[in-house]
């Protein structure tokens, strides 16, 4: 089965251990898989096993995301899917296998990687406000001695524009609703003008406008040849709004198109008892509050001022 | 008799005043960072551990500069090397090694023959009797904790609000982290004389604290915690002048009045803002 292109969701579903085999996803919009010559990947795994400490998150991973690739990574909690982001990020050194982000290794070309962390992880109370934080988008282009110019304003107010936040760009942080918290670090993002969006739950939380809002960005990104991954708990937003899917729960389970989430095999295979199946496309998951893989170094916010999640 | 005008007359006055309001810029300024990365526990740990160093400087004959900067900057980068270990918490790994820093600074104190009122100086600070050759000294290591801020200091923010986006961008997290830790033990260093090993936490931490309640951005933290930090100094030193108190003390209080007075003020505003908390249909 290794690189058998078109046979995949056979692959993962039918192969209870898949490590190894070579999950590679199609950067064309839904359809099947391309050719296997297709041009070098935006990032590719290959052999990768990672951790915290001496706790196994993800072992024998193979992955390809091509460039234009819209991608959902789905997986339980503690299925290792912000580990993947990390090492993807060039944050988290995997123990064994190579990881290669935009021709180079993960980390090497970072300038063009924006990193848009879990809400949770962000202190809302921070002293700054909508244009610090997609000004922050700017800083590693412009090196210690430099301070932002006016092409770097042009940039933030050109990124809050299209995230629809302008008009709160004096806005403290704190005082922004859940989703246009979301929407000011895709902000950030955007103000980077990067070739690589890795983005941890970025649509967990918020109204369903909001969602659209940010997965039509999103989409535009990746039309536009950029390569967009994000986590997420939601099934349903998953396969409506991503074209490719990767569901990880410790290994790869399966990759490629969005519409494999409707197959109960793979979602079983990746939730495991946590997943109750009852129909054709929906689930339902018990586990909608932990975090991934809270690192030593990592504080944890609560953001209150979003209400009840379900 | 002039209040304000005759302390300027003694030399000595003079010195320490402007001795004490580089201290209090320098520390307002590395504990806008403090505060806002949680470290205000690290900032007493390092001064304790600065003690050795003060006590074997004395011993050598060096100025205690030397000493005091090689055993605080080695200790934030012990502290710093242990919790990256991922084996203990970092409030652990300060605990433990600070204590035992302190510890040695007292162990070897003791073992000097006749105890020597100097050394007291470093635990309370004694401001008022710093020599020209000290001043000089820090005015030189502020220029320097001042400056690299000022090339750092976005790198340095982006870092503390969002460790892992600025990491993936390619910022060098790791070493913006270790050089942190560095000015926070520089900055120490050159707070020992001022104000003591006990208290020169809170001038780190208490300008920025008080900032904190009133600024929702960080340019204006930094510029009230720094406005902060160098007028409460002049304030506290004419006070321990008039009251002949102890003038790090003295400084002390005055910082924790401004910023009990904020708090108080801040909290009466919420209430007249917010009149209740009856709940919106």
């Amino acid at each position: 089965m290794r690189g058998s292109f078109g046979r995949w969701p056979l692959s993962a579903t039918a192969d209870r251990s898949p490590h190894g085999a070579e999950v590679a996803l199609g950067a064309s919009a839904g359809g099947p898989m391309e050719a296997v010559g297709a041009p070098s990947p935006a990032i590719r795994l290959v052999g990768v096993t990672a951790g915290y400490g001496d706790r196994v998150a993800l072992e024998h991973v193979d992955l390809e995301i091509p460039v234009g690739a819209l991608v959902a990574v789905v997986g339980p909690n503690g299925g290792g899917k912000s580990t993947l982001l990390k090492l993807i990020a060039g944050v988290l050194k995997p123990w064994t296998g190579s990881v290669e982000v935009l021709g180079a290794a993960a980390g090497r070309e970072a300038h063009r990687v924006a990193y848009v962390p879990q809400a949770e992880l962000v202190d809302w109370s921070f002293p700054v406000n909508v244009w610090n934080v997609a000004m922050m988008g700017r800083y590693p282009r412009l090196g210690p001695l430099r301070q932002p110019g006016r092409a770097d304003r042009e940039a933030v107010a050109a990124a809050l524009e299209r995230v629809g936040m302008l008009d709160r760009a004096r806005s403290p942080i704190g005082a922004l609703s859940g989703g246009q918290r979301r929407r000011a670090f895709l902000a950030r993002a955007m103000a980077a003008e990067v070739d690589l969006y890795l983005l941890d739950e970025p649509v967990t939380g918020v109204d369903v406008p909001t969602q659209e809002a940010i997965m039509e960005l999103l989409s535009a990104e990746a039309e536009k040849g950029k390569a967009v991954v994000a986590t997420t708990h939601d099934l349903g937003a998953a396969v409506k709004h991503f074209k490719s899917i990767v569901a990880v729960n410790r290994r790869i389970v399966a990759a490629g198109p969005a519409a494999l989430l409707t197959n109960p095999d793979i979602l079983s295979q990746t939730y495991g008892g946590h997943l109750l199946v009852l129909g054709e496309n929906l689930g339902i998951l018990d586990d909608s509050h932990h975090h991934d893989d809270p690192a030593g170094t990592e504080r944890h916010f609560h953001d209150d001022q979003r209400g009840g999640r379900s | 008799m002039n209040l304000v005008l005759d302390p300027l007359g003694y030399t000595f006055f003079v010195r320490a005043l402007a001795a004490s309001v580089i201290v209090g810029l320098v520390c307002a300024t590395v504990g806008s960072y403090m505060v806002l990365r949680g470290m205000a526990f690290m900032g007493d740990a390092l001064s304790h551990s600065a003690f050795p160093g003060v006590v074997a400087a004395y011993l050598l004959r060096v100025p205690f500069y030397f000493g005091a900067s090689i055993a605080a900057v080695g200790t934030a980068l012990a502290i710093g090397w242990v919790t990256r270990q991922g084996k203990l918490r970092s409030d652990t790994a300060t605990g433990v090694l600070f204590a035992a820093m302190f510890a040695l600074g007292v162990f070897m104190f003791s073992l000097i023959p006749n105890y020597v009122g100097d050394l007291f100086g470093f635990l309370f600070g004694e401001v008022l009797g710093i020599g020209l050759g000290d001043l000089v000294s820090l005015a030189i290591l502020a220029g320097l904790v001042l400056g690299t801020l000022a090339l750092l200091w976005k790198e340095l923010l982006y870092a503390t609000f969002d460790p892992l986006g600025a990491a993936a961008s390619g910022l060098p997290v790791v070493r913006l982290d270790y050089l942190l830790l560095a000015l926070i033990a520089l900055t120490i260093v050159i707070s020992l004389q001022s104000v003591g090993i006990i208290l020169v936490v809170a001038m780190l931490v208490t300008p920025a604290a008080t900032a904190q309640l009133i600024s929702k951005s960080f340019g204006r933290l930094v510029l009230i915690a720094g406005t902060i930090g160098t007028l409460c100094p002049i304030v506290g030193l004419y006070c321990s002048f008039w009251l002949n108190s102890a003038s790090g003390a003295t400084v002390v209080l005055v910082e924790s009045s401004v910023f009990l007075v904020v708090l108080t003020v801040t909290m009466v505003v919420a209430r007249f803002r917010h009149p209740s908390v009856a709940p919106a249909a």
